[in-house]
């Protein structure tokens, strides 16, 4: 008879076959360019355990975690949060023109910064929320249309109310300088490369989003909707209410996804600011099959395969093909969870069964007896 | 009758599912042009059966015999070229399609690849009237009432030249009216050489519309009969294997307090009344029982009730307290309590484990959450006690409710709500589907929560079980109250024919 | 998934079928809009308002949107929500242009649908095959498609004239067409006259109008353009007229009832996502080919989900698709040509706003009425007040335009019963 956990272990299987198959398909598209996968590896992996490297891991991990987290919210309750991106981008933006606009004595000024980050990101996810309950719209094409909204009106605002005044003939598109009282110093310095200490703060909001998750009544009555709607509503949960609460707290979480970037090293809204992080966030939250632990590692080992693979390029290898690696990682992974999935559900059944039957058996017998 | 080979015959057929047995050595002979029903309770096994036949699922072991010769059915494709058709208990329509789109889709009238509508047209309408179906082929389907749409299903077997025709729970849907009207259709088909199987478990349609019936019990064929050789009694002991247990209460615990009163309910659907003027009052230690075909208002009036609707007139007053604008979670936090008819659709988290399941429709109460956090504790401890206490069969609350049959599913509901103690409990169904031991079970929870001074509301589509449970009867018809009956002495006959709308009364 | 998925009864609100939109109105429609554009353009004297040389370029921005909509609307109509349009989109663009750049223009057509497709059937066989969740699958592709381009391109084109951002030069050499005697094309060698444009020129209200209108529609175009255009009334044909079409809307309408009638729905899905692809392929070489002579990262700049709102504003049918697509090009051939008459714009949109708000209170509808009348009012002021409208504006007119249509008419809307459901095989009806 095979126990629970056994059958539970199957779903290591999932990043197990992920990996392998992300491994595999890389070296055959890397000897598809005559390199060769070896090579390619050890560098890689000699680049990218050297201290920079990891300093840089883990910034590159924090905004990818923020991001899936904000994204796998949505997802326990079945709510498809594909504007996670532009939630982000016209934060930041908010949240930087606003921080540059006060000053404030530190923890504060931090704090407002964030908080301003969390009402924009989960006001403009507001739409969304208030479209599905109010119209009947569904959040995947609504956030969509809001992504591209997002950007036209954050580029509006900022070419015509946010940016920072010209100085000669310089020409960057920004916000003003974020004051010192606005910015964080470097948690620590590894092989020259500052730690952020955002990192800190994105440990603590994931401990939040477990916590509320699994911990709460909340979170109880997100699972149950996104499990079973119908019992949920049978059992006292407002659907409507909780699409708010969840859109809205999924909103505020990817408001913060670019504070570590804004509060440790570009001080402004700026155009360098990572784009597709909303989306990476989906990935992130797949792989992570939506949970805090997950996410993290997720986020890691694709902020890490990122850091990486910049050695590729002195080795003439176009780093690029690292995107098609976690395209590869991204797909095993759902599609390997499907099947695991099935499997395991129907394992758990008939074990449950036959244990079942045991004891229906055990009790005849003490009747009998 | 001469010795003609069977129009079908089935013989041994065994199929499993995880954990399950649906059939365990069926076996099955449908004679040419006759009607030959197939009944059994919920879970017997009928419908996995006919998808068998239907080519829908594969058999693990046994034969199939068309005119006396083995034929294999890999998908519904193969049964609708050897003749066979189905009629399916849900619809199987796409609404957004015209009556002639659905009943061409598959074998379609074209040229070079281009359909043939005026052909498909004419066919429909041939169909159709030598039949006596009438139907307009160029209807959308959505705007076709149930009647229609099973009409709809009916050529579109013929349509394939079905001479084998499945009808899975023909009449759960239909209104009276609607019954007849299909049975004239049957028996029309009938004339015209068709051979019918007619799945039900209603047994006072089968012994008016069949030629000869197979009763079919946990997976295994008990009998095949002839209508006048039995009796409805002797037919239900054949379908559930025993002296049926018979659902009576004692004496009456009723008491003069009223619990739960109900006042000039209203519910409307789009612009029809589903429900109209419901009012009734529940006592201390009363069982209310609603008795009415499905689709009458039952469940509207059920979800008026917890919340789930907002009445468009009328009040809900619980123990003196008017909730109608209360939302589902106030209600069910002071004391209304739910056991809903869909038990998997509507009561469970299935993936979930017992102890989440235990949870629900109660995390907000004692020992489920202690502030805003929930308390595992508590709930493993409060699932392990009802695991016990009920006598769910599991090994533990860390289960997933998946796991759990029929019964143990049911068992875990009405426990859980009889735990978190409510004043007045709603049970929706409560024996649809479960087998005779669970049912049985089920009956004697009811019968305690009576005891112990609670309100209870029961609907039910089996009358034995109605008359048997209740204190007071009502009958619902197109969302009406229409007759209140003393269940000390209305026979279950007398019963049918108020609910049909033959027989009519005041609410007294 | 699903945009609005089968009422189940308890989740979200219940959706009320409206009055369905017929061709008759929507014509009805149109007659009015053209007759207000020509209105406006004549009070403000903004002849680029309905210039042939916008119409002509509306059309060919109308193009690979209206190429990506009916793409989503195969998919969607066998049931599968497609929001990978984007990538696949994205590897048209590179297949397209590097087929064009090694073997020719036609290659690059020919390369471009087999890359959408190549992005269509991974797509396929994630969600129909596997069941993964389709949004989750559409996502993915919009991720590896860009990565895909871009090791592409490092690989095929940097040192060959190119970039890891940008292709050589893709040679657009596909024949293009003038309609004779209408427009002005050559007959055999012959100089024909160009009746329209000489109606064009004398400004006239409404007859000058509606002539720039058709003659946009008849210079030269581009074969490509020509073939999206026949597209429409083969995908109707296709769809709703044969039998295998008949066959695909089942899939997505119901696919229980379908398989139980013997229809292979699997293929049926895989039919309607790889088609799918090979539109927005096409739509991608059409960019490159037509467009840009040249692959450029980010080129496709969000059209395939353009394309997906095109198809939705569209009401998931292929005459919506275009009418949608038409009015989205149209704003960008604005935005592109002439700021005045992007202001211009304005002005007509408050006049509709008006005249919308007028027929809401002759219908008694009064909290309709006055919310239109009220932004009628408040658009004017905007106009008086301006001399030109942010380009970005612009940019976001389709996405506004869409999220306002499934606010306000999403009961009027009818998309595919199942569309977004996964279906497996031999499963229950859920």
């Amino acid at each position: 008879m095979r126990k629970r956990w056994q059958i539970r272990l199957l779903w290591l299987l999932v990043p197990i076959s992920a990996i392998v198959l992300a491994i595999v398909v890389s070296s055959l598209v890397l000897l598809s360019i005559d390199a060769s996968p070896v090579d390619a590896f050890r560098s890689m992996y000699e680049y990218g355990t050297q201290g920079n490297s990891l300093a840089s891991t883990v910034n590159r991990a924090v905004p990818l975690f923020i991001a899936g987290l904000a994204v796998a919210i949505g997802f326990k309750m079945n709510l498809f949060n594909i504007g996670v991106e532009g939630q982000y981008r016209i934060a930041t933006l908010m949240a930087a023109a606003a921080g540059a606009a006060v000053t404030l004595p530190a923890p504060f000024h931090i704090a407002f910064i964030m908080l301003v980050g969390m009402v924009t990101g989960a006001a403009w996810a507001s739409i969304a929320a208030v479209l599905k309950v109010k119209r009947g719209v569904h959040e995947v094409v609504s956030t969509i249309m809001l992504n591209s909204i997002a950007t036209g009106l954050g580029a509006y605002l900022l070419s015509n109310y946010l940016r920072k005044p010209a100085v000669g003939s310089e020409l960057l598109i920004a916000t003003p300088q974020i004051p010192h009282s606005g910015q964080l110093g470097p948690l620590t310095t590894i092989g020259g490369e500052d730690v952020r200490s955002f990192v800190l703060i994105a440990i603590l909001l994931g401990v939040f989003v477990y916590v509320l998750i699994w911990r709460t009544r909340f979170g109880y009555d997100l699972r149950a909707s996104g499990i079973n709607p119908d019992a949920a509503r049978v059992s006292g949960v407002d659907p409507n209410k909780m699409i708010m609460r969840t859109m809205l707290l999924s909103g505020a979480i990817a408001g913060l996804i670019g504070m570590s970037d804004l509060f440790g090293f570009f001080h402004a809204y700026t155009l360098d600011l990572p784009t597709g992080i909303g989306f990476d966030g989906i990935a992130v939250a797949l792989v992570g099959l939506n949970h805090p632990i997950g996410i993290a590692i997720a986020a890691l080992v694709f902020g890490w395969v990122d850091r990486a693979a910049q050695i590729l390029d002195l080795e003439g290898i176009p780093k690029e093909v690292i995107i098609i690696t976690k395209g590869v990682i991204i797909f095993s992974v759902v599609i390997a969870y499907e099947i695991v999935r099935r499997v395991v559900l129907s394992q758990e059944v008939k074990t449950a069964a036959e244990e079942t039957r045991k004891l229906e058996q055990a009790e005849e017998e003490t009747v009998a007896a | 009758m001469a010795e003609r080979a069977p129009a079908v015959e089935l013989k041994g057929i065994t199929k499993t599912f995880p954990g399950v047995v649906a059939n365990d050595d069926i076996n099955l002979a449908v004679q040419p042009g006759e009607i030959h029903a197939v009944v059994g309770e919920n879970g017997a096994g009928k419908s996995t059966l006919m998808k068998i036949l239907y080519g829908m699922l594969r058999p693990d072991s046994g034969t199939i015999l068309m005119d006396g010769s083995g034929v294999h059915f890999r998908s519904p494709k193969d049964a609708i070229a050897a003749g066979i058709g189905m009629v399916h208990q849900h619809f199987m329509l796409a609404t957004n399609f015209t009556v002639l789109e659905n009943v061409v889709l598959g074998s379609e009238p074209a040229h070079a690849g281009a359909l043939d509508f005026g052909a498909a047209r004419a066919r429909i309408r041939e169909l159709s009237e030598s039949h006596g179906v009438p139907l307009d082929p160029d209807r959308l389907t959505e705007d076709l009432a149930v009647g229609e749409r099973q009409r709809v299903e009916i050529v579109k077997v013929l349509y394939r030249g079905a001479r084998i025709l499945i009808l899975d729970e023909p009449t759960a849907v239909l209104v009276p009216q609607e019954v007849v009207e299909l049975f004239g259709q049957l028996r029309e088909l009938r004339a015209q050489g068709v051979t019918i199987i007619f799945i039900s478990h209603k047994l006072d349609e089968v012994l008016e519309i069949a030629d000869s019936i197979t009763v079919i019990r946990d997976g295994h064929t008990v009998r095949t009969v002839k209508p006048e050789e039995v009796t409805a009694r002797q037919l239900a002991e054949l379908m559930v294997g025993s002296e049926l247990p018979t659902p009576e209460t004692r004496e009456s615990t009723v008491t003069e307090e009223v619990l739960l009163s109900v006042q000039g309910l209203g519910v409307r659907v789009g612009a029809r009344w589903a429900l109209e003027d419901a009012t009734f009052d529940i006592h201390h230690g009363e069982i209310v029982g609603i008795a009415g075909v499905e689709g009458n208002g039952q469940r509207e009036l059920v979800e008026a009730l917890i919340g789930l609707r907002k009445p468009d007139t009328g009040s809900v007053i619980l123990a003196g307290t008017d909730i109608t604008q209360w939302p589902t979670r106030q209600r069910r936090e002071n004391g209304l309590g739910y056991i809903p008819e869909d038990r998997q659709g509507r009561g469970l988290l299935l993936p979930s484990p017992l102890w989440e399941n235990t949870m629900l429709g109660h995390q907000t109460l004692y020992p489920f959450a202690r502030g805003p956090w929930i308390n595992k504790k508590g709930a493993r401890a409060q699932t392990e006690h009802l695991i016990s206490e009920y006598g769910v069969m599991t090994p533990g609350p860390d289960t997933s409710a998946l796991a759990l049959s029929g019964g143990n599913q049911q068992k875990l509901i009405v426990g859980r709500e009889m735990t978190a103690a409510p004043k007045v409990l709603i049970a929706a169904q409560p024996t649809r589907g479960i087998d005779v031991g669970a049912q049985a079970a089920v009956w004697e929870l009811i019968r305690e929560a009576r005891a112990l001074g609670l309100a209870l509301l029961l609907t039910s589509a089996d009358l034995e079980e109605l008359i048997g449970l209740s204190d007071t009867l009502y009958v619902i018809l197109r969302g009406r109250l229409v007759a209140r009956l003393d269940p000390a002495t209305v026979t279950p006959e007398e019963l049918g024919s108020y609910m049909t709308g033959a027989k009519q009364a005041g609410v007294a | 998934m699903s945009w609005a998925g089968p009422d189940t009864g308890l989740t979200g609100p219940g959706a009320e079928t409206g009055r369905r939109l017929d061709a008759r109105r929507l014509l009805l429609l149109l007659g009015w809009i053209i007759i207000l554009v020509s209105g406006v353009r004549w009070i403000t004297s903004a002849p680029d308002l309905t210039s042939s040389g916008t119409y002509g370029a509306a059309l060919r921005l109308a193009v690979p949107i209206l190429l990506a909509a009916l793409g989503g609307l195969y998919a969607e109509r066998t049931g599968v929500t497609n929001i990978g349009l984007e990538g696949m989109m994205i590897l048209g663009t590179w297949f397209g242009a590097w087929g064009g750049w090694q073997f020719g223009a036609w290659w690059g057509v020919v390369l471009g649908i087999l890359g959408g497709t190549a992005g269509a059937l991974v797509h396929a066989v994630a969600t129909v095959s596997f069941g993964v969740n389709q949004i989750v699958s559409g996502v993915a592709i919009n991720i590896l498609a860009a990565g895909v381009a871009r090791f592409l391109s490092v690989v095929a084109f940097t040192g060959a004239g190119g970039g890891a951002t940008q292709s050589p030069q893709v040679s657009s050499d596909l024949p293009r067409i003038t309609v004779p005697i209408l427009a002005g094309g050559g007959l055999f060698g012959w100089d024909s006259p160009d009746v329209l444009g000489s109606l064009e020129r004398k400004q006239w209200f409404l007859i000058s109008d509606v002539s720039a209108m058709f003659r946009g529609l008849m210079v030269d175009l581009s074969i490509l353009t020509v073939i999206t255009l026949l597209l429409v009334p083969i995908t109707y044909f296709f769809l709703w007229r044969t039998r295998l079409g008949l066959r695909m809307r089942s899939a997505g309408e119901n696919p229980w009832a379908a398989e139980s009638l013997g229809v292979r729905v699997y293929t049926m899905k895989y039919i309607g996502v790889l088609i799918s692809g090979a539109l927005s392929g096409l739509a991608g070489a059409f960019l490159v080919i037509e467009t840009a002579g040249i692959y450029r990262e980010g080129q496709t700049g969000g059209r395939g989900f353009i394309g997906l709102a095109a198809m939705i504003f569209g009401n998931w049918r292929p005459s919506g698709a275009l009418a949608a697509s038409g009015l989205f090009g149209y704003t960008d051939a604005l935005n592109l040509r002439s700021a005045d008459a992007v202001h211009a714009l304005v002005l007509f949109v408050a006049i509709a706003l008006v005249g919308l708000g007028a027929w809401y209170l002759y219908r008694r509808r009064l909290v309709g009425g006055i919310v239109a009348l009220t932004l009628g009012v408040i658009t004017f002021i905007w106009f008086v007040l301006t001399d030109s409208v942010p380009r970005q504006f612009i940019f976001i007119t389709p996405y506004v335009a869409t999220l306002i249509v499934l606010a306000v008419a999403s009961q009027r809307l009818r998309m595919p019963t199942y569309d977004g459901i996964t279906f497996r095989k031999g499963s229950q009806i859920s």
